[in-house]
């Protein structure tokens, strides 16, 4: 599950293995053409329909799927209700599909009908080129329904995708180590994590793990450090703005780089990935060579990852590891409840046949929700599913996404490939010590000239 | 080894054929028109094939890169609906630009690490002449003799050229890893690892992947080397040692231009593969967190295709086809049309 979230990038292996698996389950026919061909009855009657799907639910380096059989599962249970409704799904690895497979896709006017999206920038310049079906009035009930997770998937008031998943980030961390190193409370302010780190660090243990060689999870700690500083419209009006000339975004480099001075991370963390290896910042948690890592809620399962794969070893995983938001840090115009977030949803395609929102209604629908939450372990979007979450952790992050005050959109996401690519590099150069705040901002502001 | 050795073997026919260059004689014909529709017929019938797959799959995706950089598209939206700007995106990479307003911010976000690729590039193909060859030149004269183990040898030395970059890539990860064998060996004799790490540090990335490149490519040089050596008449050299020539006297007077033919056409490789080098900077890290063994191919990946600039990315990449063929040009015109001018000087 996790692996596919946010896949490291340098796994050139995993990649080209992965691109092989997608090439070999590619033969059942294009969907695209047999979508043009049912698209125009208006769906609602019982002409067979053939919907093609194509989502990130690739299996691990276990061979263990769960999303992938349990979106199987999904689509043979629609298929049953719905028999004149054929199904076919291809499982694409994460950055393949993202950067890949879907934009030449939509490209070549032959796209899946429901295809994996991610929200925010990218989103919103696909449905500038008018490749998104507008969900808004089909669906306006299921988006009602879900609530404020729909968002990062609106441009302008319209929807174009829905989530099956939405999460905030937060700071995960092993009791054991702490416990060594005398901390007795999780940190909730800046100087409490101040605090702990130096704590830490006269303990001998490295205090915080980040996979800065993979660029994103360094830039997260840059998101949150600008989250608290620039005010709630200034950051969410950036998406489509591209209005950097605000102070707060200098300023959460500032923050940054200050941070970085106190020298949280462990030695080299330039040189470090985030899902690879038991060197990685993840597989420092993970063996207990680290105490913290900030990153998003699938790490739970990348660091299952990490251990044989035994029950017993992921439950004595799981009763030493534990997991607290983002610190607030003071001042600045951000709400200090205010937390980066994202998540997973799909959309369909501009001339895809009615019955692939149907097929979208049914995926994020209370029932099948709730299931995803049973059989992948992950935080589904509609609130009537949030029961369905048992595990103390996972529901922990799903208390503080419903209690933030609001959650922003992951900055990479919400400023697209080109502005948000500038960002996570310069603020890369901060950590290797080649760059500034000024730098982020200037890189931004390039970028945005270009676009 | 044998087929090692045949492809060893091989290179050296394959350079005298190139500079060989002798015109097939016209056969006598009492049909000349006839003979000339026929000459056609085969000509497209041979040609043809390689001809269509060649404007398929080479002109035809050069002149739409050409194409796409002269426009602002960002790959998601029809490229029909972009918008053209002339040669706005080659201004952005050479020298950012004549806009005032954007020119300083495009110096510093695309300009610098434009050049900063390319440098790197150029010093790749000034370090691989001036370390690369004499290591090669060193190591083929020194293996050039009858030895137990002679095959053995050569494929050890040539198994780098022949693994994956991927898999080689992947495995100097792992002994370049902060906590990995290089770093506890470099403690072992008291020193340490670069302070950014092998890779990433600004200083020292780019010469750990120097080092990897030349073990990469060594092997090539010294078996095309070998291979150039084995031509070289044994009678030649014993005639100089009878003569009371000492052995470097043998290999500065007599070997070494003999290979001269072999050492261009490898140093004519070694140049157009530094401009076009990417497998291995990408599968390290993308060329570095913060370019610090950026190539011109990695930085073009990056923006083009990472950050969804596609037409600057066609930009760079009509730059680095336009360099490639200028120095290939140059390369041929000057330094190997000796080669090609007097055939039988070669070895």
């Amino acid at each position: 599950m996790a692996n596919m979230r946010r896949a490291a990038a340098g796994a050139a292996i995993a990649a080209s293995m992965a691109l092989l698996a997608a090439c070999s389950s590619s033969d059942p026919g294009d969907g695209g053409s047999s979508a043009d061909a049912s698209s125009s009855g208006g769906g609602s009657g019982d002409e067979p329909v053939t919907l093609t799907w194509w989502h990130n639910g690739v299996a691990g380096d276990t061979g263990e799927n769960s999303l992938g059989d349990y979106w199987d599962q999904v689509a043979a249970d629609f298929m049953a209700d719905n028999p004149n409704v054929t199904i076919e799904i291809e499982q694409i690895q994460n950055e393949d599909l993202q950067r890949t497979r879907i934009p030449t896709a939509l490209q070549s006017g032959d796209a899946p009908d429901l295809f994996q999206q991610w929200g925010g920038g990218e989103m919103a310049a696909q449905a500038e080129a008018g490749y998104l079906m507008d969900l808004s009035d089909t669906l306006s009930a299921d988006i009602d329904r879900l609530g404020g997770g729909v968002a990062p998937w609106q441009v302008d008031g319209t929807t174009y995708g829905l989530p099956f998943q939405f999460a905030v980030e937060g700071i995960w961390y092993r009791p054991s180590l702490f416990e060594e190193a005398g901390i007795d409370a999780e940190p909730t302010t800046m100087d409490e994590l101040a605090d702990a780190v130096q704590k830490l660090k006269d303990a001998g243990i490295n205090p915080i793990a980040v996979g800065a060689a993979d660029g994103w999870p360094a830039a997260h700690w840059w998101y949150n450090f600008a989250l608290r500083s620039c005010a709630q419209d200034v950051v969410a009006s950036a998406g489509t703005s591209l209005d950097f000339s605000d102070p707060c975004w200098v300023d959460a480099g500032d923050q940054l780089q200050a941070f970085i001075d106190t020298e949280p991370f462990q030695p080299q963390f330039t040189s470090t990935v985030a899902q690879t290896g038991a060197t990685s910042s993840a597989g420092m948690v993970a063996n207990g060579d680290a105490a913290m890592e900030l990153m998003g809620q699938w790490n739970y399962f990348v660091y299952e990852g990490f251990t044989d794969g035994s029950d017993e070893a992921i439950a004595a995983l799981h009763e030493d590891l534990d997991w607290f938001p983002m610190p607030a840090v003071d001042g600045g115009a951000g709400d200090p409840s205010a937390a980066m977030g994202g998540g997973d949803g799909f959309s369909c395609y501009v001339d895809a046949p009615v019955e692939c929102a149907d097929f979208l209604a049914y995926i994020v629908s209370d029932d099948v929700q709730r299931g995803y939450a049973e059989a992948v372990g992950g935080l589904p979007v509609a609130p009537a599913a949030a029961d369905a979450v048992t595990d103390p952790v996972l529901q922990k992050i799903a208390t503080t996404t419903s209690s933030a005050a609001y959650v922003q959109l992951w900055m990479d996401t919400l400023l697209g490939p080109n502005v948000g690519g500038a960002m996570n590099d310069g603020i890369v150069n901060i950590f290797n010590g080649t760059g500034d705040a000024q730098g982020v901002v200037d890189a931004m502001i390039a970028a945005a000239a270009t676009s | 080894m044998t087929a090692l050795e045949a492809s060893g073997r091989n290179a050296v026919p394959a350079v005298e054929k190139s500079t060989a260059g002798t015109r097939p004689a016209h056969p006598a014909s009492d049909h000349p028109r006839r003979a000339t529709a026929r000459k056609w017929a085969e000509i497209a019938l041979f040609v043809g094939p390689a001809l269509a797959l060649f404007l398929t799959f080479v002109v035809y995706p050069v002149v739409s890169a050409a194409r796409y950089s002269m426009y602002k598209w960002n790959g998601v939206s029809q490229f029909s609906d972009a918008e053209f700007i002339g040669f706005d995106n080659y201004a952005r990479a050479l020298w950012g630009g004549s806009d005032p307003a954007t020119h300083q911010a495009f110096r510093t976000a695309y300009t610098e690490p434009f050049w900063e690729a390319l440098s790197h590039n150029f010093a790749i193909i000034f370090l691989s002449l001036a370390i690369q060859l004499p290591l090669a030149l060193i190591v083929a004269l020194t293996l050039n003799r009858k030895f137990r183990g002679r095959a053995f040898t050569r494929v050890v030395i040539f198994a780098p050229y022949v693994l994956s970059e991927v898999i080689a890539g992947t495995m100097w990860l792992i002994i370049f890893d902060p906590n990995g064998v290089a770093t506890q060996w470099m403690r072992a004799i008291g020193l340490d690892m670069p302070a950014g790490g092998w890779f990433e540090d600004p200083t020292w990335g780019f010469w750990t992947v120097f080092f990897i490149i030349t073990w990469k490519y060594v092997g090539l040089a010294i078996i095309l080397f070998l291979a150039g050596l084995s031509g070289v008449s044994e009678d030649l050299q014993e005639a100089a040692a009878i003569d009371g020539a000492s052995w470097w006297q043998i290999q500065w007077r007599i070997n070494i231009p003999l290979i001269g033919p072999t050492i261009r056409i490898w140093a004519f490789l070694s140049i157009i593969g530094s401009i076009q080098l990417f497998d291995m900077v990408w599968v390290l890290n993308r060329g570095g967190t913060a370019g610090q063994y950026s190539t011109i191919a990695s930085y073009m990946m990056e923006i083009g295709f990472f950050r969804s600039d596609w037409g600057y990315g066609s930009a760079i990449a009509v730059i680095m086809f336009f360099l490639s063929f200028v120095i290939a040009l140059a390369y041929m015109a000057t330094i190997l049309r000796r080669d090609n001018a007097h055939p039988r000087k070669a070895a």
